[in-house]
């Protein structure tokens, strides 16, 4: 079934003012930047407040669209014009940005409640809800432009309020190095993007989905790929896929509220969005661009997975878990039809008990004075109860542990995708057995075990604004998934949105490859616990094989990179330098350094002797006499 | 005859330019430059004669009353640096170079 018609909204109700959902957080951003210090004290009220606001525009819009006809449910809002007849700014309400902005809008509300605690000794927490604010405007503006220059247009500003929230503690070299380097790797997913835009432009004489889509069939085979390329590149800067990944793991030098809303439930996700988006027109089944799309999501998965395991620190290792989990979805995406509703189900529910997981490591750090070394920790879950709780409900569900979220998501993205090709299937399964290891390996070596603290940590529980947030979380970790996968809910809604295959797949619990997911899963979580919970774990990192050095390298990514072209750039403006410096500068310093020698020595020709220049003029007129008495002859 | 009147403006106009570059008093430059400006009278004068008409007698006249004018002005600074300095010769009048 393909997606339905963009229709121009008419009516009135809640989805005429939707651009209030952008403009309430962005006014929020702009009065605590503005106002500066006179908002200290109620400024972070206020940023909660829009973001609880911008919920509630979602959620009545959701409700208004739920209540039409389905072949009504993707409506153009127009609200001015910006480039006509190429790109107006306008925002398209259809079941796909709606489910993402009850996603960004109700989590980022969550965060942003819980940063309020997080961030409570922090002299800069203002600012810190301002660019929060800032996130969250420029997320809804990506997920609801309705052409590529406004959905441009947000995706540069989540590039920079994820730019100003990792490095929020810039007097810190490690947090500024790391924003420097999102930015810079997003710059290069942003090429993509750009380059794409100017062949759809160059092609199809508009940027707007309504006139793009419909019209994407007529373009050549080649053309359509190189489009869906391109946008794949773009998306795997955002969204940390291979080989733009290297940002996602420094990136959590930020705030951990920060790595819970940007690098985990909202951000990085932009890049998922941006495929299915683009899906029925630049993705379609079978196509090469779709099978690029699935090839990255499984190299993703893996090397996100391989990474998780060696990580020592609490956050890098759930940022290895979210690069794996974005992998899957981007499987998923390239799937199409069948795999759209699967991605975005797992994103929902990833948005949910990945942003549970981040706040409790979050809450960890917090009770263990910013110690984020899992060496460090042991023995928390009965000095943090509720933390414990929650973020093993979270674990639970990233495992997929029957029966909760991610059981239900991960297994019918595995499902579908073995339908689809049973290599790339069998890869995700095994990604999913890698994940039960690492997962449980965090949980065993921060809540169970002897304690293993600094002698100065005195753990307490966090306080309720902080805790709320997260049972909040955990309790929609237990039941979404089985919400939005059983009786295909999500993919009927998300069907006028991005298509749906002609059968309905059926959910079957405990099919083949269900039970081995689960088998692989018992057996990575029971090696952690046996190489993590029965033997004792040294406080100082041990030195580690080969295979444990090269994950916990990143997979050597960096040096990668670093060799590759960090270094090739440095040679390459070294001699850029020194060309300019002895090339060109040369050149024009040695003319003018030529003209202003030669006339230093002119000038001694101006004695001052009024008998010399008489002399001279004497001389000039007898040649000048002479030459015409020549050139007479002649 | 045209011919002696030329030689001898020739001799006059050489002599004063040979004053006006070996001399070092300022006056005497001064006098040379008018005996060039009169040698050149002379030439004009005799043309017009030679051509039998006024043009060359009316440059004259321009000559000697820009030269008039330029005496005028020329003594006026002359005399001031003469008071200023106390010398007349133009080689110590050599500030304005390099």
């Amino acid at each position: 079934m393909e997606p339905v018609e963009i229709l121009s909204h008419t009516g009135g109700g809640v989805i005429s003012v939707a651009w209030l959902m952008i403009a309430l957080p962005l006014i929020g951003a702009a009065i605590l930047l503005i106002g500066g210090r006179a908002t200290n004290k109620w400024g972070h009220f206020l940023a909660v407040l829009m973001s609880v606001a911008a919920f509630v525009v979602a959620a009545l819009a959701f409700f208004q669209l739920i209540g039409l006809d389905p072949a009504q449910r993707r409506q153009s809002v127009h609200l001015w014009d910006f480039i006509p007849g190429v790109a107006d700014i306008g925002l398209l309400i259809d079941p796909l940005s709606i489910a993402f902005c009850l996603l960004i809008t109700f989590v980022g509300s969550l965060i942003h409640i819980y940063s309020i605690g997080y961030m409570s000794h922090d002299p800069d927490r203002r600012r810190f809800f301002a660019y929060l604010n800032l996130f969250v405007a420029a997320m809804l503006l990506l997920v609801l432009a309705d052409n590529y220059v406004a959905l441009f247009i947000g995706w540069e500003g989540v590039g920079l309020a994820s730019y100003l929230l990792i490095g929020f503690w810039q007097y810190k070299p490690s947090a500024a190095v790391a924003a420097k380097k999102a930015f810079v790797v997003n710059r290069v997913g942003d090429f993509g993007l750009l380059v794409a835009m100017f062949i759809i432009f160059a092609q199809f004489g508009s940027l707007q989905f309504a006139e793009v889509f419909p019209a994407a069939g007529e373009a050549s085979q080649g053309v359509s790929t190189a489009i869906g390329l391109l946008l794949l590149l773009g998306a795997c800067g955002k969204s940390a896929q291979l080989p733009l990944q290297s940002w996602l793991l420094d990136a959590m030098e930020g705030p951990t509220p920060v790595s819970a809303l940007i690098h985990a439930a909202t951000m990085v996700t932009a890049g998922v969005y941006l495929v299915v988006r683009s899906g029925s027109a630049f993705f379609p089944e079978g196509s090469t661009a779709g099978l690029v799309v699935t090839i990255v999501g499984v190299a993703t998965l893996l090397a996100g997975a391989i990474i998780g395991t060696a990580k020592d620190d609490i956050k890098k290792g759930l940022a290895g878990s979210t690069m794996s989990q974005i992998g899957y979805m981007m499987l998923a995406a390239g799937i199409g039809p069948a795999g759209y509703a699967f991605a975005i189900a797992h994103l929902i529910s990833h948005g949910f008990f990945k942003a549970d997981l981040f706040l409790g490591a979050g809450s960890v750090m917090h009770a263990m004075n910013d110690e984020v070394d899992m060496r460090r920790y042991g023995g928390l879950r009965k000095v943090l109860p509720i933390t414990f709780v929650t973020f093993f409900i979270g674990y639970l569900a990233i495992i997929g542990f029957p029966l909760l979220s991610g059981y239900f998501t991960k297994d019918g993205i595995i499902e579908s995708v073995m339908h689809h090709n049973a290599i790339l299937g069998w890869l995700a399964v095994v990604g999913a057995g890698i994940t039960g290891f690492y997962m449980t390996r965090m949980v065993v070596m921060t809540f169970f075990g002897p304690k293993r603290w600094d002698e100065k940590a005195h753990p307490h529980e966090s306080p309720a604004v902080m805790t709320w947030p997260l049972i909040i979380l955990s309790v929609f970790s237990i039941g979404l998934g089985a919400y939005l996968i059983l009786s295909n809910r999500l993919m009927v809604f998300l069907a006028p949105a991005v298509g749906r295959p002609e059968e309905l797949p059926h959910f079957a619990p405990f099919a083949v490859t269900g039970l081995a997911t689960l088998a692989l899963v018992a057996v990575g979580a029971g090696l952690a616990i046996v190489k993590y919970g029965r033997a004792e774990v040294p406080v100082v990192q041990p030195r580690g094989s080969f295979l444990t050095v090269f994950a916990r390298r990143d997979l050597y990514g960096d040096a990668l990179n670093e060799a590759l072209f960090m270094r090739p750039g440095q040679w390459l403006t070294r001699f850029a330098v020194f060309f300019d410096n002895r090339g060109i500068d040369g050149v024009v310093n040695g003319l003018a350094a030529g003209v202003g020698g030669s006339s230093g020595r002119l000038r001694k020709i101006q004695t001052g002797y009024v008998r010399s220049y008489a002399l001279s003029i004497f001389v000039g007129a007898a040649v000048l006499a002479g030459a015409w008495f020549v050139v007479g002859t002649l | 005859m045209t011919t002696h009147y030329l030689v001898l403006s020739t001799l006059l106009f050489a002599i004063g330019g040979i004053g006006v570059l070996v001399r070092r008093n300022a006056i005497v430059v001064f006098m040379c430059v008018e005996l060039m400006l009169n040698a050149c009278n002379l030439a004009f004068v005799t043309f017009a004669r030679q051509h039998g008409n006024i043009d060359g007698q009316v440059i004259a006249f321009f000559v000697m009353i820009v030269a008039a004018a330029e005496v005028v002005i020329g003594l006026a600074i002359i005399v001031t640096i003469f008071r200023t300095r106390r010398s007349a010769s133009v080689d110590d009048a050599s500030l304005l170079k390099y």
